[in-house]
């Protein structure tokens, strides 16, 4: 049942309107952050949350916009309430738009629980350590960037490369090895377009999870205020669905670069002082709001993680987007243009790749004892490859030793065979095989970065000679 | 007490009506959930306060309330292995009170005021004892904790007790009927006093070869670890916070993921100090302060850390303190200075960034503590840096490099091929050279200042050579000079990558990292002298002992390293009268 306040505090105070803020008069007892209901004269209802008060003045950002607000019949009615959104198992396999409520026009849900959006930090010492190998069946994120549970790992893009398509791969193929449980996927659309957001409906349903997944749309047309709660309230469904219902939940979050020009559209017109390139100096600190909700907590079966996608403008990753992503996830996935031109599919570039929690997930017991040591040589391999084309651009492969031309090899098999794999879905053990199957083109003495017991053990030669 | 109320509400800042007469960084009481705030500006009647918690669901008019006491930290026993909030409140104890998030409001005091130490005392009645002086000591796991007559207190000793007895109970009395407790509070932000500094002359040994052997930094000193994302930073802070052969530990994850320091506190109890051989976490004190808990919070954690080390070192030991990342501080810095409509100064940090970071680095260093037995302790800083897109030119990084003593530049590039840690050994540098020479020497490490210059020497000469073989190719290079590749090839993956999650690897002794370095310079020698006599690089490099060299590493045995040297000289030799 909901409880009627036994009194509501209504006004026509407005006083100065600014891009997505309003300035309300003369109010009494405002609480911070509570939500505000804007009644436009034409009888439109909008609502707004109060970011700023002092004795005389709330200063308020508008969600839908402030287009049709006048500061002299428009009404604002205060709710006393922190924004909130209403959460049930019932959400999966629904459409909501940017605040929560549904937009495929099916009914409300019966809500299980009201929940404020911006929830509470978790209690370090209450997070459970992330462990569990989730297997995405590619060779460049299991083999060499494990993702493990409860882990945030982005996916760095730029305009025009296929990150969508690989967070869809994921979305469908990823599973821990060895149990069949209960998950679920939070669909988070900020800014995108519609054929965007269709690619992934398509997908899902095609791959009949859609009954899995709970969309929270807030396309490009949408107002842009909105992106703001978008994904709160998204992680707020999430966090519900996880402790409270046992799921493992898998949020994708697209697209970040749209939810930080939000949040500077609302800072430049709130005059603040702007950081590096017109964000504001906070973004940090708001960013981690979202962010730090992935994760795994004692007690809890469920855990939360996140695949945030964001599009580099100019494929800059120092650009402050990218770079404070990156200082609060465990790691990155990047894309890389360079590999796309050359078909790589997916063009995921290694060497500035990470995954932070590789460690955790992987070795004997999870995937197999030589996992951390293939992935270090591959790397190392790989890396000086990549540096010989550079020499090789300017002195002729001519100039090369034969060890080096060997490398040279190594790096052009590595792309083409490892990286590229198309819809294939590719199991652990075929992933290091593969690792395995390339080293063969290098000396054994080069294998620095293998323990000689795996190299006795797993190096098809030595295998073959046995 | 000063009552006021609420007049704005601007994110973590609040100002507040009717202050007159508190004072600069008094802690006040915010609204009726009592959330914890401190002064930070006094104008006429307002005091302008940051709130540690998240301010949502304040009002206009609420009540604000002056304690009176400056932001302080509970000191006595029990504070080893705890895990703390930016305001000293312990972890675990929230979660038991709010459960697995953390809500608003509570309080809880740092130490445990129920459980009981064994005391024994050390004076006895009518000494005479000043501020710093041992009166007792309790066994704080294998650790003596010396319980110490606080700062600018002094007189003799009427009654010392002996048995247990919580914090509050008193220990001692004086004559003038002071009572001594085990438990000091201290404000936070005033850098516990010392009879005086030394120059810090002994080396921190870290087991990490980059760090040991190349940029040392002394015990006292400081270090900073800049790097962008991805380089490692956290990985070193935590490999440093593992291996320092100090016996305390501050760890202070401020403005973090909250997943590493799940890490530690999973990892540190399972694994043993190296010289001890006790579980890590009965040395280490954590504060949590991670990126999405508030923000203001994060400013005062530094302080926190550093308190509590201090503490420590009052007692006569060598303390390390992790902040990672000092960057985090100073963005808190920043967004409380932005609510304050402060005249921002460079990339919108306020003006007195640079004094404050000064002031916060100065608190480290080796002293002779307070007290008549003139004890030694040391409180070393290693503070992580985060530059925005990996740029050294931001604020932070330049503001502390002014400060630092040992500066470990990572480098995205070394990141990237996996070469950890990503130290660059060419931008990386440490002012301690010339303090700790001595130490190494009667450490019986004599030459370890040539070698050491060897070492550089050739990094430098490599530099130069890989700009050549851009552009010409390696072909041009001379025989002795495409040796100096090969041997610096050699010192960078054989002796500076250093895997921090091997089994054998993660800790080097300084034993070992000498031998390792002496051996791989003797090949050098050695090589160098074998061409002298006609025989071709190729065929020396293709030798198994060039192999053996590089599986170093995984040697626990520094009697075999010790051995290659005979081994190299054996081989060389061979394929010199093969000639």
């Amino acid at each position: 049942m909901n409880r009627t306040p036994l009194f509501t505090r209504e006004a026509r105070a407005i006083s100065y309107v600014s891009g997505p803020l309003i300035f309300i008069q003369n109010v009494k007892g405002v609480s911070y952050g509570e939500i505000v209901r804007i009644i436009l004269p034409t009888g439109e209802e909008r609502t707004g949350q109060v970011l700023d008060i002092s004795k005389d003045i709330a200063v308020t950002q508008v969600y839908e916009g402030t287009s049709g607000i006048d500061n002299k019949d428009t009404r604002v009615r205060f709710t006393g309430e922190p924004p909130k959104v209403k959460v049930s198992i019932e959400m999966l396999g629904r459409i909501f738009n940017g605040v929560g409520k549904p937009r495929d026009g099916g009914p409300d849900i019966i809500e299980e629980a009201n929940l404020d959006i911006n929830g509470m930090p978790i209690n370090p010492s209450a997070r459970d350590k992330p462990a569990d190998f989730i297997q995405t069946g590619m060779s460049t994120i299991d083999g060499l960037n494990t993702l493990v549970r409860g882990q945030k790992l982005p996916i760095f893009s730029g305009a025009g490369l296929p990150a969508n398509k690989l967070a869809a791969q994921i979305a469908r193929q990823a599973r821990v090895l060895g149990e069949e449980e209960k998950f679920a996927v939070i669909f988070v659309a900020m800014g995108i377009t519609y054929k965007e957001a269709s690619f992934f409906m398509r997908d899902f349903e095609k791959t009949g999870a859609l009954e899995r997944v709970v969309f929270f749309m807030n396309l490009a047309d949408d107002p842009t205020i909105e992106r703001i709660a978008t994904p709160r309230c998204a992680l707020t469904a999430a966090e519900f669905l996880a402790f409270e219902h046992d799921l493992h939940v898998l949020v994708i979050l697209t697209d970040m670069i749209n939810y930080c020009e939000a949040l500077r559209e609302i800072s430049t017109a709130r005059e603040e002082v702007p950081g590096r390139r017109g964000y504001p100096g906070y973004m940090y600190t708001d960013l981690a709001s979202i962010y730090e909700r992935a994760g795994r907590v004692k007690g809890k079966k469920g855990s939360i993680t996140q695949i945030p996608i964001l599009t580099m403008p100019d494929d800059d990753i120092t650009h402050p987007v990218p770079d404070l992503t990156g200082y609060i996830t465990e790691g990155q996935i990047v894309l890389s243009r360079d590999l796309f031109r050359r078909g790589a599919d997916p063009p995921v570039d290694t060497l500035p790749c990470l995954s932070r929690l590789m460690n955790l997930g992987i070795g004997p017991g999870k995937t197999r004892e030589d996992h951390r040591n293939v992935a270090d040589q591959l790397y190392a391999s790989y890396a000086y490859g990549r540096d010989l084309r550079r020499l090789v651009a300017i002195v002729g492969e001519e100039a090369l030793t034969d060890l080096d031309k060997k490398y040279l090899k190594f790096a052009d098999e590595f792309e083409r065979r490892f990286i590229t794999q198309g819809d294939e879905n590719r199991g652990i053990e075929r992933t290091l095989e593969i690792g395995w199957e390339l080293f063969t083109l290098l000396p054994v003495e080069e294998l620095k970065r293998i323990k000689r017991e795996y190299i006795q053990k797993y190096h098809p030669a030595i295998q073959k000679g046995s | 007490m000063i009552v006021g109320a609420i007049s704005r509400i601007s994110g973590p800042v609040v100002l507040s009506e009717g202050m007159r007469g508190s004072r600069m960084y008094d802690v006040v009481k915010v609204g009726e959930q009592k959330l914890n705030g401190e002064i930070i500006r006094l104008d006429g009647n307002q005091a302008v306060i940051q709130v540690y918690e998240d301010t949502t669901g304040l009002k206009v008019g609420e009540k604000v309330s002056n304690t009176g006491l400056p932001l302080s930290v509970e000191l006595g026993p029990g504070l080893l292995s705890s895990i703390y909030d930016g305001i000293q409140r312990p972890l675990p104890l929230l979660a038991e009170k709010s459960g697995s998030f953390i809500s608003r409001g509570m309080t809880v005091p740092g130490l445990s005021h129920e459980k009981k130490w064994e005391f024994s005392p050390r004076v006895k009645k009518g000494d005479r004892v000043t501020g710093g002086d041992v009166i007792g000591t309790v066994t704080e796991y294998h650790l003596e904790h010396r319980v110490m007559i606080p700062p600018f207190v002094s007189g003799t000793v009427k009654d010392i007790r002996a048995g247990e007895f919580t914090v509050d109970d008193p220990v001692c009395v004086l004559e003038d009927g002071t009572e001594i407790t085990m438990m000091q509070t201290w404000p936070v932000r005033k850098g516990r006093p010392y009879q005086r500094k030394m120059d810090p002359d002994t080396l921190l040994v870290t087991g990490q070869r980059v760090f040991d052997t190349l940029f040392p930094v002394s015990k006292g000193g400081t270090a900073m670890i800049p790097g962008g994302f991805g380089t490692g930073k956290t990985v070193a802070e935590q490999t440093l916070a593992k291996w320092s052969d100090t016996q305390i530990v501050v760890y202070i994850g401020c403005g973090e993921r909250g997943n590493e320091m799940t890490d530690v506190l999973t990892e540190f109890p399972e694994l043993l100090d190296p010289r001890t051989k006790r579980p890590l976490i009965q040395r280490t004190i954590l504060i949590a302060n991670t990126s999405n808990m508030p923000v203001a919070a994060r400013e005062a954690s530094i302080y926190t850390g550093i308190t509590l080390a201090e503490y420590y070192r009052d007692m006569g030991y060598d303390v390390a303190l992790m902040a990672d990342s000092t960057s985090r501080w100073g963005e808190a810095l920043r967004e409380v200075s932005g609510r304050l409509e402060e005249m921002p100064g460079e990339e919108g940090y306020p003006a007195y960034l640079a004094t404050r970071l000064a002031a916060f680095y100065e608190r480290a260093g080796r002293v002779v503590c307070l007290g008549s037995d003139d004890r030694k302790g040391s409180v070393t800083v290693v503070g992580a840096v985060s530059p925005p897109g990996g740029d050294f030119s931001e604020p932070i990084t330049q503001n502390t490099l002014r400060i630092a003593g040992t500066f470990w530049a990572l480098d995205t590039s070394l990141a990237y091929r996996r070469h950890f840690p990503s130290v660059n050994w060419i931008k990386s540098y440490s002012l301690y050279l010339d303090q700790i020479k001595d130490w190494f020497a009667t450490s019986g490490f004599s030459d370890w200042k040539d070698l050491r210059a060897r070492a550089m020497y050739l990094l430098q000469k490599e530099v130069e050579l890989q700009e050549i073989v851009q552009l010409v190719g390696p072909d041009a290079l001379p025989e002795s000079e495409k040796a100096i590749l090969e041997i610096t090839r050699m010192i960078r993956e054989d002796f500076l990558q250093q895997s921090a999650y091997h089994d054998i690897d993660s800790f080097c002794s300084l034993e070992k990292q000498y031998w390792m370095l002496k051996v791989i310079l003797a090949f050098y020698d050695r090589v160098n002298q074998a061409m002298g006599k006609g025989v071709s690089l190729v065929k020396i490099l293709k030798s198994p002992v060039k192999t053996e060299i590089g599986r170093m590493k995984e040697l626990t045995d520094v009697e075999k390293i010790k051995d290659l040297i005979t081994q190299i000289d054996g081989t060389l030799g061979a394929l010199e009268a093969e000639r």
